[in-house]
């Protein structure tokens, strides 16, 4: 996007009215543009259309465990499916726990790289290194289980555990013997998963800061590193907000890679070394072969479980994005 | 206040930790890659590209069927897809600004969080059950189910990057505000849109779980849109967990032509970009 | 933007008319769904059937047990597969119009890793039962070294490793352990899935054993099939006859041979043999089944199927032990004859009575 070019006056104080404002402001309609926007407006109330068929199915479908287990269902920790008992706990707890170890790892690192890319890398360097992060995102979920079971869970368990227990091993969430599959191992394989995303999203904001705003940190004497600090992330913070929830949106849905590493146990635990297991990761390893109603029932209900978590999620977030964009008048439209 | 020293070594270590953070990014790259090709690359020859599945202990198998299927299957995904995903996008940076646009964003990122298995259990319900069979084509739709709100949402703050005195630029001109969102407008973003379809393609083109109800999979070399098809995924997932050692092989090699052809996709996709700035 | 576009477009066309043009050639084909664990033999069988008779081409897909059970009962597919047998209410949703026949057997094996141990261990259903049920905690218990005389069993914690995903494998070990274990049955049960009282999840078979392998002190338990291509120890069980038995084709084949001996010849062959008599007869094993409809619509079909299905449990059966599924027991696939000729499209039988004479004695 560098051939952009920058608008040197940038207003500094006061709200910058917003693209839709300013094309509002234009009186000028053309037959053409009401054609446009309604087709453009077609395409987009696709997907409602889609989420609430999901809902109504996923809700017609969970209905028999509504009604059967009630509030309960959310705070039990059983799940017998020969008995036809089920409780979600450990699967909603393990789903956020796995995404929150996979954010704390990742962001920054994502954040690091971003930064690395846009302000610190030598130019030969810049598209390589991006593109060889961007296909990390491109790899199959399938083929980081696989690695993590044969690379990754050996490598914390043999190496990285024997060293780290001296010094962590007073915490309890790195309490109790460690087999391997657990929750650390889950959130590891998934902020590698993450990364590219944010990686990428907090390098497109980073990148469309305008250059304005480096020149005037840098002529004001600050070094490169305080000028990233102090103007250039506060700059985009909204974007990289962003960025951080959509990595949060992939973690909480991702499924192979994450049963194939975490151990795959209804148990709640606040051990990072301990077997947890995600949503996800339950309804893929059990939907196939669900032979009872109810246990299919039950799927259904943490299934859309996962997905109130992802509206809860996203409504949070954008509370977030509008407390932080509200003070500032710019980077809110990265959003 | 820190000395002038002080804020330049400060400056450098952060500098050097950014360094460190990109080699630690792209370390599990290169694992897995080394990884994939040391028990893969062995296995792909002329055999792998040409010919479909054989009966197991028959030498010359291969995954033309699976590749095949891939490459319609995800084609189906872009096809409903990305017409779809680049037009909520463009509506919701140039008109999302009100309550309907926030629903679309909202909307968007919900969708983004439902389980593949999920929406592959909805393509079962509404296209493959009515319809009575198996089919590519549900396993596209349901691709592009997980394609669509990606492509949105990535499309939409590419458009929302263009600076406004871009359009204003054009609207000057006496373009209709519809020929400036979509040639000026999108056109600048293009780059952007076409990362994030790569990005959305290279992450549907790997999913098993929404074809495991919808296409199928198939041992049979078929490019029939309405009958069951195989893919890459399914077949690599399928050959991984068997119990044969000749199926593990063919698993790693089919793993790691997924790997290359999603790569392959990205690089193509970089040339375009490249030629179209410097055509720009 | 325009140009890649149109470049997505083009490709999405020319898959659309690549497809248009291959026209169906006049073949017959048939889609089935279900159990993961018979796959490869399934697999082979097909494709074997397709070059003896290019014209069929039968595609069976693993999507698990209770997914092929659903696909076949909504009638998205010809035939579905399952690991365990459909259940009476299953049975009634699909107004009955369902036959259960049997196709190979399988075999679940006790695994383990235990440090310095390299002796093949024994186990009696009680000693497994205890050690899943998290009763049995160390290794060098009393109720282990009392049945395995002069193994320096170690002063180890037992980590139990069992699969996560839903799987026929399950059922089968969870199944004998019911019947051996009242204390199993009471609190656990049987099923593709189940509450596991302790222990780490495996995803399928490789999952499991990967974790055994990897963990010191794990004890898991795979698919025999799994064990004897992946060269994985395990450990000998004792049947009911008081023997010791280590698992393998003739085994397995022997527990059916042993379970369908005072078999009732109308049987639907939803039967468990697991804990079967027979003096040689491995005690964790199971027959997996094909499930078909009794009463069919279309006639090419239903002939096409019912001549695969006779050939896969008779000639097909020759392929078992290369990829080491055990063979049906004779008794067995006599009494699949009768069935497979009463399947009728119409009310009129679809097989000849006379139909597969000659053919016996491959």
């Amino acid at each position: 996007m560098t051939d952009i070019p920058a608008t040197v006056l940038e207003p500094e104080a006061g709200p910058q009215p917003t693209a839709e404002e300013r094309w509002r402001a234009l009186k000028t309609v053309s037959p053409g543009d009401v054609v446009y926007r309604t087709v453009l407006t077609v395409f987009a109330l696709l997907l409602p259309l889609v989420l609430v068929t999901i809902a109504l199915e996923l809700g017609v479908n969970a209905w028999p465990a509504v009604s059967k287990f009630g509030f309960g269902f959310l705070t039990h920790s059983t799940w017998d499916p020969v008995r036809g008992e089920f409780g979600a706990l450990p699967l909603i707890v393990g789903t956020l726990y796995s995404s929150l170890v996979a954010l704390v790892i990742a962001v920054p690192l994502a954040l690091a790289c971003a930064i690395f890319l846009t302000e610190f890398a030598p130019r030969w360097l810049r598209a390589p290194v991006a593109t060889l992060i961007e296909l990390l995102a491109a790899v199959p979920s399938v083929i980081y289980g696989l690695w993590g079971i044969f690379v990754l869970i050996p490598l914390l368990r043999d190496h990285f555990w024997p060293v780290a227990r001296h010094a962590l091993s007073w915490l309890p969430i790195f309490s109790g013997v460690f087999y391997g599959p657990s929750v650390l191992a889950g959130g590891v394989i998934l902020s590698i998963m993450v990364l590219p995303y944010i990686a990428a999203v907090s390098r497109e904001v980073l990148l469309a800061v305008p250059p304005s705003q480096r020149e005037a940190g840098l002529a004001l004497g600050a070094t490169r590193w305080e000028t990233v600090w102090t103007v250039i992330l506060p700059y985009g913070r909204a974007g990289i907000i962003g960025a951080v929830i959509l990595g949060l949106g992939r973690a909480l849905g991702e499924t192979m890679a994450v049963t194939m590493v975490i151990g795959n146990r209804h148990e709640v635990s606040a051990s990072l070394l301990q077997p947890g297991y995600t949503i996800a990761a339950a309804i893929a390893n059990e939907f196939s072969e669900a032979v009872s109603d109810m246990h299919l029932s039950a799927l259904f209900l943490v299934g859309a479980v996962l997905f109130l978590i992802t509206i809860v999620v996203n409504a949070v977030a954008r509370v977030l994005v509008w407390r932080v964009a509200r003070g500032s008048a710019v980077g809110s439209t990265a959003i | 206040m820190r000395g002038r020293t002080a804020r330049r070594l400060v400056g450098s270590a952060m500098t050097g930790v950014t360094y460190g953070a990109a080699a630690l990014a792209i370390l599990p790259l290169a694992a897995i890659l080394g990884m994939l090709i040391l028990k893969g690359a062995g296995s792909v020859d002329w055999n792998f590209f040409t010919k479909s599945a054989v009966p197991v202990g028959e030498p010359g198998g291969g995954f033309a069927h699976a590749i095949v299927g891939t490459l319609i299957i995800v084609g189906l995904a872009c096809a409903v897809g990305v017409p779809i995903g680049v037009a909520t996008g463009i509506f919701l940076a140039e008109f999302g600004g009100g309550r309907f646009g926030f629903t679309i964003r909202f909307v968007a990122d919900v969708l983004n969080g439902v389980p593949s298995i999920v929406i592959g259990i909805f393509a079962w319900t509404w296209l493959v059950k009515p319809m009575g069979h198996f089919s590519a084509l549900a396993g596209g739709c349901a691709l592009a189910v997980i394609l669509v709100p990606i492509l949105a949402r990535t499309t939409e703050e590419m458009v929302r990057l263009v600076p406004n005195s871009l359009r204003e630029a054009a609207l000057a001109l006496g373009y209709p505000r519809w020929r400036t969102s979509l040639q000026v407008v999108a056109r600048t973003a293009g780059a952007g849109i076409v990362t994030g379809c790569l990005v959305a393609v290279a992450r549907v083109a790997g999913e098993t779980a929404p074809l495991l109800f919808t296409a199928l999979g198939n041992e049979f070399f078929s490019t029939r849109l309405l009958g069951p098809m195989a893919a890459l995924p399914l077949q690599v997932y399928v050959y991984a967990v068997g119990p044969y050692d000749e199926w593990h092989r063919q698993a790693w090699a089919g793993a790691l032509v997924l790997i290359v052809l999603v790569l392959a996709l990205s690089l193509v996709a970089r040339a375009v970009v490249r030629a179209k700035r410097q055509h720009a | 933007m325009t140009k890649t576009f149109a470049a997505l477009l083009a490709v999405a066309t020319g898959a659309v008319l690549l497809a248009g043009s291959a026209a169906a050639q006049g073949s017959i084909r048939l889609t089935g769904a279900g159990a993961t664990f018979p796959y490869p033999i399934y697999s082979k069988w097909m494709l074997e059937y397709h070059t003896q008779h290019p014209n069929v081409e039968i595609n069976y897909q693993s999507i698990g047990s209770g997914g092929g059970i659903r696909q076949f009962t909504d009638h998205t597919v010809d035939f579905g597969a399952s690991d365990g047998p459909m259940t009476d209410v299953q049975i009634q949703a699909v107004n009955g119009n369902v036959l259960h026949i049997p196709t190979v057997l399988g075999a679940d094996v006790p695994t383990y890793n235990i440090p310095g141990v390299t002796q093949q261990l024994r186990f009696t259903g009680d000693v497994l039962a205890g050690i899943f049920l998290g009763q049995i905690t160390k290794w060098n218990d009393s109720r282990i070294t009392g049945i395995n005389p002069g193994i320096p069993l170690p002063d180890q914690d037992i980590v139990v490793v069992h699969r996560s995903d839903g799987s026929g494998t399950t059922y089968i070990w969870t199944d004998y352990l019911t019947k051996v274990s009242p204390d199993w049955a009471q609190r656990v049960g049987k099923g593709t899935s189940v509450n596991w009282p302790v222990g780490l999840g495996g995803q399928g078979n490789p999952g499991v054993a990967s974790t055994v392998k990897q963990t010191p002190g794990a004890i898991g338990y795979v698919e025999l099939i799994y064990a004897v291509q992946n060269h994985i120890d395990y450990g000998l069980v004792r049947n009911k006859a008081g023997n010791y038995i280590q698992a393998s084709l003739e085994s397995a084949t022997r527990a059916a041979a042993g379970a369908v001996a005072t078999l009732d010849p109308n049987t639907d062959f939803r039967i468990s043999i697991t804990d079967p008599d027979g003096a040689q007869a491995y005690p964790i094993a199971s027959f997996t089944w094909l499930l078909i409809p009794k009463e069919m619509s279309d006639a090419t079909k239903a002939r096409t199927l019912l001549e695969f299905v006779w050939w896969a449990t008779h000639d097909g059966q020759q392929y078992n032990e290369g990829l080491s599924y055990a063979r049906l027991p004779e008794p067995v696939v006599r009494l699949e004859e009768q069935r497979l000729k009463s399947v009728t499209v119409n009310g009129k039988p679809v097989l000849p009575a006379n139909y597969g004479r000659g053919q016996r004695g491959r």
